[in-house]
């Protein structure tokens, strides 16, 4: 938990942006916004103005009843839309390209691998040797990159306030690129429903100084838990962040769970899990049956993952 | 022995057992619904037989008059609407209390929206359309009856099977909670091993095939069908719409039963398909599963742009402006559909090229959708508009339907759609296209077509009041969601912890009430003009100064729809005819007219389809294996049987013919001011207005 006393701004959605994507996206919105409006508002004003003008019982204007085409109307009812949607394409495409969540938003982004499980998500540090649930800190101003898988079925990542969502499947990784630029807390969450915990499945994310960022490591660090394929097993079971706490011991703690990284390899030994053997109702996590003990990971493969890169 | 013949129904799997071992709001909800079903089962079976209606029930089950069997359709969906507002009702009922928790457990709410887009999309949407195009487009093209009017009825019966699954999960079992697109692996037999995917995934693939089959005969009607002189540019709007739809069911309900029966392997059988290990991919499913579900949003849309283009016209008293730039419109829509189905996951992981080009093709959409938007706009210039129920609906369309296009285009940008997918942005995004577009089409439908088929009107005054009920309910309801959504509120979420959000759900709260209202005030309209029929017949059969065939034949329409099958020279053939005075000339010469009998082919069929679905659903595997066979055995004998014909005699057909005809040219008939009067007796005079 990051300290109370360093008052952070709150952001609730990208309607008050913290990160340069949805910053971005804001704009986006509102630029989109106002060229459709160029073929709605038409429609809004001349509904009102044709029925009254030619309203049977007082109208105004001249009756035609076969009146049935007029050429420069019909350049105007297919030119505008075509002119306004050849706006929002052009501008539709750039924007896709700049913002691809797969594109590296600076140099050598801090990398940060996710997993997300029922009901819960995994944020490991591997350069810090760290591992918070729940929990995702970064630096403002520094490039940030996501890589995230489940154990259990598809989820999606959102994190509104910084940059938006994308799925997270088991057996694979995507990629999620961001950059804060401001400093704040928000609330990440699951937005894909995933069973009975999903509207609990929500995180906190601080964007902070480089020397809060360094002294939240430094606190999870010294902590005693260590996320290790034991530990794991526990947290894959389905139940919230702080039902998890109780199999772990530490149901007195307050604050998210932070460990340290006992073993640098559970991410990818979590998407080996699928390359394996066949998955029984006892050894998938988000199965009512499943049982951290008959459900041992396997080692880390050397196998290329399937990923989503291209 | 036992789990031999019940497979895995036990007595704990009937709801009404639980709500009495465990009684809970959530249970007591769930009972009383299920309950419904025996209590009004008995009803019904008490009224049959009290008013000696069983024999006309067999009548109408065993019918292939293309009318009936819209009639049957468009009643079954009226009950499956009941079922889904008021699941509408009570989630939003739920979210309106929902800080921190609402009344309803996270499971319950779960069932719920499953059920609710389940129901709403493939028993209320879909039979509602198939209804309004089986009643309309044989008389709007000048043909007797569809072209296999038995396969009509057996997609009638697939569907209604598909209905009876769902409709049976409520009192035994459960449904599946994954959502009413059902994305594996969370459908898969590891994570949800119950019941209900299965109910789900069998619910929606023998409803499928109906659907498939109906777009088979559709086609091959409006092709083959069409009276003398009905080029395909001189067919009403509406038949255009019902061809385009007709065209998208064949292409697009395959991979809905494909990815249907795929879940269904990895289920049943162990597959991996969509597993999670041994290669399977649950993208694929997500692929296949919207390659249908975006031509279905077309699927709905386009007949009910087919009834807008007929209201904006007849109620205006004037020619469809650029009918030619509608038909291109509608075939531009058709074919764009399939080319936009990746705009579903947009947040899926794939590049930024692809989905640009996902993008860009669905902003190409609203390109004929706008144009469409225009020409009704431009119909109604230069007309005489009279402001009936149809024309509240129109306008409401307008002003509605274009705020979703709007959304619509907003969605379609996939940095947008990285924030607002899954939200309730999006849910209020495509309620606001199906409501305003599809429902408030099919609801006008029903108000225009209604007195062809059953001879008398609908209360005018109260449908005016249902439509404006449904629009301010609509509202109230959805407009809300935008906000929610924008303000990053998830969909399917049973509770939030945001007290931002509790004035924006309760306001939502309101309107399903509103919305709960709308829907008694069709039945309450239908009710008191069933009550006022006399003073509402229209025995001539123009109630509204109609301008296509279907108004050229006296109503209630007979079995045979034409005494003799009209000529046509240009569009708006009736229109034209009235205006030279041609209309009820005498006709020298009629013949006798063969009519296809009644069958129980279709029948049996939705017997044997209920009994396979409900047997794999619950492993009774003799009961499945039975069914199937029961189902081939049946349309093979069928296939043998010569099918019989009902001939009516010339001099019948001429005595009914000729007195319409003879009493519509004696006829005063009335001008547009008496429309709404006990004077209109569907016998239009002209209009002399200026």
């Amino acid at each position: 938990m990051i300290d109370p006393t360093t008052n952070l701004a709150i952001a609730e959605s990208f309607l008050q942006p913290m990160g340069s994507v949805a910053a971005d996206q804001l704009r986006h919105l509102k630029i989109v916004t106002l060229l459709t409006l160029i073929a709605v508002v038409p429609v809004m004003v001349s509904m009102p103005w044709i029925l009254w003008r030619y309203r049977r019982s007082k109208p105004s204007g001249e009756y035609r009843p076969k009146w049935e085409s007029n050429w420069t109307l019909e350049c105007l009812m297919w030119g505008v839309p075509i002119v306004v949607v050849a706006l929002i394409g052009v501008n539709l495409t750039i924007m896709t390209f700049r913002l691809d969540p797969y594109k590296e938003l600076g140099k050598d982004p801090l990398q940060v691998q996710v997993i997300g499980l029922d009901w819960k998500w995994i944020f490991i540090y591997p350069d810090e040797g760290v591992a918070l649930v729940d929990e995702l800190v970064v630096p403002e101003g520094r490039a940030v990159e996501l890589t995230l898988t489940t154990d259990t079925v598809m989820q999606s990542l959102q994190i509104s306030a910084i940059v938006g969502q994308i799925y997270a499947m088991p057996a694979m990784t995507t990629k999620l690129n961001f950059l804060a630029v401001k400093q704040g807390e928000s609330e990440g969450m699951n937005s894909q429903f995933t069973g009975n915990g999903f509207w609990k499945q929500k995180f906190q994310v601080y964007s902070v100084s480089k020397e809060g960022y360094a002294a939240r490591m430094n606190k999870a660090k010294s902590s005693d838990l260590a996320l290790t394929a034991d530990t794991y097993a526990i947290l894959a079971m389905q139940g919230t962040s702080e039902e998890a706490k109780k199999p772990l011991a530490i149901e007195n703690r307050q604050g998210p769970i932070e460990m340290v990284l006992g073993d640098p390899k559970i991410f990818q030994r979590v998407l080996a899990r699928y390359m394996v053997d066949e998955m029984t109702p006892e050894s998938q996590p988000g199965s009512p049956f499943y049982d951290p003990k008959k459900s041992p990971l396997p080692p880390a493969s050397d196998k290329p993952m399937m990923g989503m890169e291209m | 022995m036992l789990d031999a013949i019940f497979g895995r129904l036990t007595w704990d799997s009937i709801i009404l057992v639980q709500a009495v071992e465990e009684p809970n709001i959530n249970t007591l909800i769930t009972a009383s619904a299920a309950a419904m079903m025996p209590v009004g089962g008995v009803m019904i079976v008490a009224l049959l037989t009290w008013m000696k209606w069983w024999k006309p029930l067999f009548e109408w089950l065993t019918s292939v008059d293309h009318k009936k069997i819209g009639t049957m359709y468009i009643i079954f969906a009226v009950i499956m609407l009941f079922r889904g507002v008021v699941e509408g009702m009570l989630m939003r009922a739920n979210q309106a209390v929902g800080l921190n928790g609402g009344f309803l457990s996270s499971d319950h709410f779960n069932q719920l929206f499953t059920t609710h887009g389940t129901n709403m999309i493939f028993f209320v949407a879909m039979p509602f359309l198939f209804g309004l195009i089986n009643i309309v487009v044989p008389l709007q093209i000048g043909a007797r009856d569809v072209a296999f009017p038995r396969l009509n009825q057996i997609s009638l019966g697939l569907t209604a099977a598909g209905g009876f699954l769902f409709m049976i999960s409520l009192m035994v079992g459960e449904f599946s909670t994954g959502g009413w697109t059902g994305y594996p692996s969370f459908t898969g037999r590891l994570v949800n091993p119950g019941v209900g995917p299965d109910y789900y995934i069998l619910a929606i693939a023998i409803s499928g095939i109906g659907s498939t089959l109906t777009g088979v005969n559709f086609s091959v009607t409006i092709y083959k069908l069409r009276t003398a002189g009905m080029s395909f540019m001189r067919m009403p709007l509406f038949t255009w719409t019902a061809l385009c739809t007709s065209i998208l069911l064949i292409f697009a309900m395959p991979p809905l039963t494909a990815c249907c029966a795929m879940l269904g392997l990895d289920r049943f059988l162990g597959f991996h398909f969509f597993t999670n290990d041994m290669g399977g991919n649950l993208m694929n499913f997500i692929n296949l599963f919207w390659m249908f579900g975006h031509p279905e949003v077309y699927i709905l849309v386009l007949p009910a742009f087919g009834v807008m283009s007929e209201i904006a016209s007849t109620y205006s008293g004037k020619r469809l402006y650029g009918y030619t730039s509608i038909v291109a419109a509608t075939m531009c829509i058709a074919v764009l559909s399939f080319t936009v189905w990746l705009h579903h996951f947009f947040t899926m992981g794939q590049s930024a090229t692809v989905n640009a080009a996902f993008g860009v093709a669905t902003m190409l959409i609203a390109i004929p959708t706008g144009v469409k938007i225009y020409d009704w706009l431009a119909t109604l210039w230069g007309g005489r508009i009279r402001f009936t129920a149809p024309m509240i609906y129109l306008c409401g369309f307008f002003v509605l339907f274009t705020i979703g296009g709007l959304s619509g285009v907003i969605l379609a940008s996939p940095t947008l759609d990285y924030q607002l997918h899954n939200s309730q942005f999006l849910v209020a995004h495509f309620h606001n296209v199906i409501i305003p577009g599809v429902l408030f089409g099919i609801l006008a439908g029903i108000h225009i077509w209604f007195p062809k088929i059953y001879g008398f009107r609908l209360m005018e005054g109260l449908s005016r009041i249902t439509a404006f009920l449904w629009a301010i309910g609509f509202i109230l309801a959805f407009m809300p969601l935008y906000q929610t959504g924008l303000m990053g509120m998830t969909r399917r979420t049973v509770a939030y912890e945001d007290p931002a959000l509790v004035p924006w759900m309760i306001v939502s709260g309101v309107g399903s009430l509103i919305l709960g209202l709308a829907f008694l005030s069709i039945l309450v309209t239908i009710l008191v003009s069933v009550l006022n029929r006399k003073k509402l017949m229209v025995p001539f059969g123009d109630p509204w100064d109609g301008r296509t065939l279907e108004w050229w034949t006296p109503a209630p329409t007979p079995e045979w729809n034409f005494a003799v099958l009209p000529k046509v020279e240009c569009r708006d053939a009736f229109a034209d005819a009235k205006e030279k005075g041609t209309a009820y000339q005498p006709i020298e010469k009629y013949d006798d007219i063969e009519m296809p009998s009644n069958t129980y082919y279709g029948f049996i069929i939705m017997i044997m389809a209920s009994g396979l679905g409900f047997g794999l659903v619950w492993h009774m595997w003799w009961l499945a294996i039975l069914s199937l066979l029961g189902a081939i055995t049946t349309a093979i004998t069928y296939a043998f049987l010569p099918q019989k014909h009902n001939v009516i005699p010339a001099a019948e057909v001429r005595e009914i013919d000729e007195a319409w005809r003879r009493a519509a040219r004696e006829g005063r008939g009335i001008t547009r001011d008496d429309e709404g009067n006990q004077a209109n007796q569907g016998l239009a005079c002209p209009d002399n207005i200026k």
